[in-house]
């Protein structure tokens, strides 16, 4: 017998991160939508447009370009931009390090990772934003877990986890001060798997790293890493060459690949249900300098 | 070879004799992905959100930790870092409270301070964990945690026992309406399994909740740490006859708290592109938070009162003929009125309360206590108002339950009733009837922090279509059956349903129903008709003819009819059942188990009835003889959205049996 009105779980959460961008909208006054790449950004995109067409996006979209970007990321992130036809604002670390207030870490294991709070926080106040979106997902990672979906950061854009507001039911409270801002997190209860099956089942385009491809990689810590101008090879380090693909998008500096033939969506998502790591334990480096790693960049206004 | 799927190996390339494999195997492991990615898809889509609750250390996090461990969803890289975090804590076991308290503090602390979410599926659900903080001092947190759960887990020490603790989370989960409890007693190793303590603990909960409106509980003895009756059955416990908690989550039923009778739809946002993108187009976005709404259905916007008709119902994906809870989506409206962010559009015979009073019971989650000096905001659906006035009716001490009405304020963690006098009205259900029209809560303006959580509640003891008093009986509890209704339904060949005939006496309900149950028997289809007269011989023995007996009589009716269908066998109710409120608790009743309900009007006009009046009826009426008959002397209230609508004198008993089965045929409830 047919179960009467009855809505998957994905639409569910669909509908769910749907509602959490519609309310921000109505009740901030400028958000904008931060923008990698990645496949969890490009689930808040189609997201945006369930929420908002045909109208355009009632906010601007922001790309923090490290300049260590995977080429086929940036050529990702114009192309669907431009198919959008909505607005893209670039803020560029290498212009934070020009002018000064960030400084490049230097050494084979020089990251930018960390300069990207930077970056996002000065533009965040220069555009005068109030509300970010982020592609974030409780699974992902412990802090990331203790999060809440509007998540209140004070007027240095820390997040002080001892003192996150209340969040009861779909009530979502909105209100801030000048110079204060929300991180706006709508895919908060999706898994890296329901991120996966909803880009199969909408027919989203993923950039091409996501696919089983031949690279030339290095191993360090246990991970491989791309061999690429952004990174230095010390000693005892080999380069070669490997079918690999990335589970995340981030800096070609600190995101690892894992080895895989997944060349499409099935395989790719045959691949993550049978993983025994987690996404980020797998292929990024920024988490696992101290136990608390992700709680610490959080709390000066990380992602 | 290569290793594929594993993680340590590395697929090395350019080594000539492994390309003829590597074609070969692309092959078979894109068919073996296509399988794999076919049955996560086609996976049940049930989801079921559930909290921890309970008091400090009562062992809530190491309790989501060993549910992870043992169903063997932790991955092995978090794995490795709780063996290690252990390790270096000291600790001789694996402390598995560490793979939700993600926090340094918390760490530090070995305690939980706030909601940690985690995600895990079976072959049967798919789960999202709140693990709440049991410290008095963050009730807020598992309030946040506790607000949207399906299924609340107290967990009791057996050492313990009840403390306030216990008691303050028990009141919360009745207070947030959470549908099922389950009471896990647990560090049952350090009591050496013993059965007389678990009993004792069973009686002290039962005693306490016996006052609090909690329709359904269960009683598990575990214990965390070693992983009795979390997923496996305990040996040491063979006295415990009941299934391990996994198991309970994954069959517990979840009779949906959604509401699909009344049709609300909180207005978040207008979509109006500029006129030279697309022409004239304007849409209410929303979500919707109760019943089922159609294009062409006829609307009532509020607060403002104007009527309308729905146009469309728009999503990215193109419109769709039919939207309920939880969709979200865009509605066109046939006429230009005025409608924005903060309007509910509903339908005119079912509307919500629009006032500017309302009585609430709320939880403070604020360091500062309620003060006529400040300046507060409340928040409900997409409206957000000035609170006038804050007027607190009581305090309750969640331990003994006792009201303490000489509380005239609310300080952090308090619990209480409060009446609420706002700047200009909301638009609200009670909490009970809708969990999204009737919730709020409370800003500070100065601080713009959230300081309370608040449900409203019924003004009037008895609402209309609301539960009557006597479907109060929080004692009793419901018995699971193993059975599910898959199972049952398999194994017999046939499913159940309810057809409800309702319509004037006289009207011919009674003739179309019995002869759709011949026809169905003739089938092999189960079928039994309950006559509203031969009911009243018995079951329903007892009651009179005024309006409080006719709904009891319709109530009692829609029961019985429910257990039939869910028996699998079609239960045919032939019911004047003269008011909506009443055919639409039935209806309610049945949809939120899932099981279909066939509302069918029987509309024949009140001459021809009158004309029929096979029993003398209308001519007692008439006489006087006879005082109160429907369409007389007592209104009836035509459905109207029927299913099926019969009776209009045009049409043969046959031809308009044949209508009754292709309806069935159509839903699929029977072959075509
Ligand atoms: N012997 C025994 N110890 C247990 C059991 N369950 C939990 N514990 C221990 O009880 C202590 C507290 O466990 P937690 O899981 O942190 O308690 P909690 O309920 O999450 O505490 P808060 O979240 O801070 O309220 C830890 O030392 C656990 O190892 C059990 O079944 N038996
Ligand atoms: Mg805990």
């Amino acid at each position: 017998m047919p179960a009467t009105y009855h809505l998957s779980h994905l639409r569910t959460l669909e509908s769910e991160a749907v509602h959490v961008m519609r309310e921000v909208a109505a009740e901030f006054e400028r958000p904008v939508l931060l923008f990698s790449g990645g496949k969890d950004s490009i689930v808040l995109l189609r997201l945006a447009e369930k929420a908002f067409r045909p109208a355009p996006f009632p906010f601007a979209v922001m790309h923090i370009d490290t300049g260590h970007n995977f080429p086929e990321a940036i050529e990702f992130r114009d192309r669907r931009l431009a198919e959008l036809g909505e607005r893209l604002i670039i803020a560029s670390v290498e212009d934070s390090i020009s002018s000064g207030r960030a400084v490049d870490e230097i050494g084979p294991r020089a990251s930018r990772n960390g300069l990207q709070t930077v970056t996002l926080l000065d533009a965040i106040a220069e555009h005068g934003f109030d509300a970010a979106f982020g592609g974030a997902r409780r699974d992902e990672e412990r802090a990331r877990a203790k999060e809440r979906i509007l998540s209140f950061r004070d007027e240095f854009g820390q997040w002080e986890p001892q003192r996150q507001r209340p969040e009861v039911w779909s009530l979502y409270n909105g209100r801030i001060r000048r110079g204060e801002h929300a991180r706006v997190f709508p895919i908060s209860n999706w898994t890296e798997l329901d991120v996966w099956q909803y880009i199969a089942e909408e027919g989203l385009e993923v950039p091409s790293i996501y696919f089983a491809h031949d690279r030339e990689v290095f191993t360090r810590d246990g991970m491989l890493y791309a061999v690429s101008p952004f990174v230095e090879l010390i000693d005892g380090e080999r380069a070669f060459s490997a079918s690999v693909r990335y589970r995340t998008v981030g800096d070609m500096s600190c995101t690892g690949a894992v080895e895989s033939r997944a060349a499409t969506l099935e395989e790719v998502v045959a691949e993550i249900a049978a993983t025994e790591l987690t996404e980020r334990g797998q292929t990024r480096a920024d988490d696992r300098v101290t136990e608390a790693a992700m709680e610490d960049r959080k709390r000066q206004g990380y992602f | 070879m290569s290793t594929r799927g594993s993680t340590s190996g590395v697929v090395a390339n350019g080594n000539g004799d492994s390309a003829a494999d590597d074609g070969k195997d692309a092959g078979l492991a894109s068919e073996g992905a296509r399988e794999m990615f076919k049955r996560l898809t086609d996976r049940p889509a049930d989801l079921l959100r559930f909290a921890t609750a309970g008091s400090v250390d009562d062992g809530k996090s190491t309790l989501i930790g060993r549910l992870l461990y043992d169903s063997k969803q932790v991955f092995s890289d978090q794995l490795a870092h709780v063996e290690e975090a252990s390790q270096r804590r000291g600790q001789d076991f694996l402390d598995l409270s560490l793979l939700t308290d993600g926090l340094r503090a918390e760490r530090e602390q070995g305690i939980t301070i706030d909601v940690a979410y985690r995600y895990f599926a079976t072959a049967q659900r798919r789960f999202i964990i709140a693990d709440t903080p049991g410290h008095e001092q963050y009730t807020r947190n598992m309030v946040t945690g506790a607000s949207t759960a399906d299924l609340a887990i107290v967990l009791v020490d057996a050492r313990k026992g009840m403390v306030a603790q216990s008691k303050r989370h028990a009141f919360i989960s009745a207070l947030l309406g959470i549908p099922h409890v389950v009471v896990c007693v647990n560090k049952m190793d350090l009591v050496d399994f013993d059965e007389a303590v678990f009993a004792a603990i069973v009686e002290d909960f039962d005693r306490f909740a016996a006052r609090l409106e909690l329709p359904d509980v269960t009683f598990i003895p575990i214990s965390a740490l070693l992983g009795d009756n979390v997923v496996d059955r305990s040996d040491a416990m063979p006295w415990y006859q009941g299934p391990p908690l996994l198991y309970h989550l994954e069959h517990v039923h979840i009779a949906s708290d959604r509401n699909l009778i009344d049709v609300r739809f909180p207005v978040q946002w207008v979509i109006r592109p500029p006129s030279t993108s697309v022409a004239d187009y304007r849409a209410y976005a929303g979500q919707v938070a109760g019943g089922v709404l159609r294009p062409g259905d006829e609307v009532l916007v509020l607060p403002s009162g104007q009527h309308t008709t729905i146009a469309a119902i728009d999503t990215l994906d193109g419109p769709v003929q039919e939207a309920f809870p939880p969709m979200s989506v865009a509605l066109r409206l046939a006429d230009d009125i005025d409608v924005s962010r903060g309007s509910t559009i509903v339908r005119p015979h079912n509307q919500p309360t629009v006032a500017n009073k309302l009585e609430c019971l709320v939880c403070w989650m604020s360091e500062q206590a309620l003060s006529p000096g400040r300046r507060y905001l409340v928040k409900q659906t997409t409206r957000t108002v000035m609170l006038g006035a804050a007027d607190v009716r009581y305090r309750i001490d969640v331990e003994t339950l006792h009201r303490d009405e000489t509380a005239r304020t609310l300080e952090l963690n308090d619990l209480g009733r409060v009446h609420l006098e706002l700047s200009s009205p909301l638009v609200f259900d009670s909490y009970r009837r809708n969990r999204l029209t009737g919730s709020l809560i409370i800003l500070d303006e100065a601080t713009n922090e959230t300081v309370a959580a608040g449900v409203i509640l019924d003004t009037e003891v008895e609402e209309p279509g609301g539960e009557p008093k006597h479907e109060r009986s929080p004692n009793v509890r419901w018995q699971g059956s193993r059975m599910t209704r898959a199972r049952r339904w398999t194994s017999l060949g046939h499913g159940g349903a309810t057809l409800w005939f309702t319509g004037l006496p006289g009207a011919g309900k009674s003739t179309i129903a019995a002869a759709v149950e011949e026809r169905l028997i003739e089938a092999r289809q189960p079928a039994f008709l309950l006559d509203g007269d031969n009911l009243r011989h018995g079951l329903n023995g007892d009651l009179g003819f005024d309006d409080q007996a006719r709904s009891e009589n319709v109530r009692r009716t829609a029961h019985v009819a429910r257990l039939l269908a869910e028996s699998g066998t079609v239960a045919l109710v032939s019911l004047v059942s003269p008011f909506a409120a009443d055919r639409q608790a039935a209806a309610a009743l049945h949809s939120a188990d899932d099981l279909e309900f066939i509302e069918i009007f029987v509309d024949a006009p009140l001459a021809l009835c009158e004309e029929r009046d096979p029993k003398g009826l209308y001519a007692r009426a008439r006489s006087g003889e006879l005082a109160g008959l429907t369409g007389i002397g007592s209104p009836y209230e035509a459905p109207s959205t029927p299913d099926l609508v019969l009776g209009t004198c045009d049409e043969t008993v046959e031809r308009e049996v044949e209508r009754v089965l292709e309806l069935l045929a159509a839903r699929g409830l029977i072959a075509g």
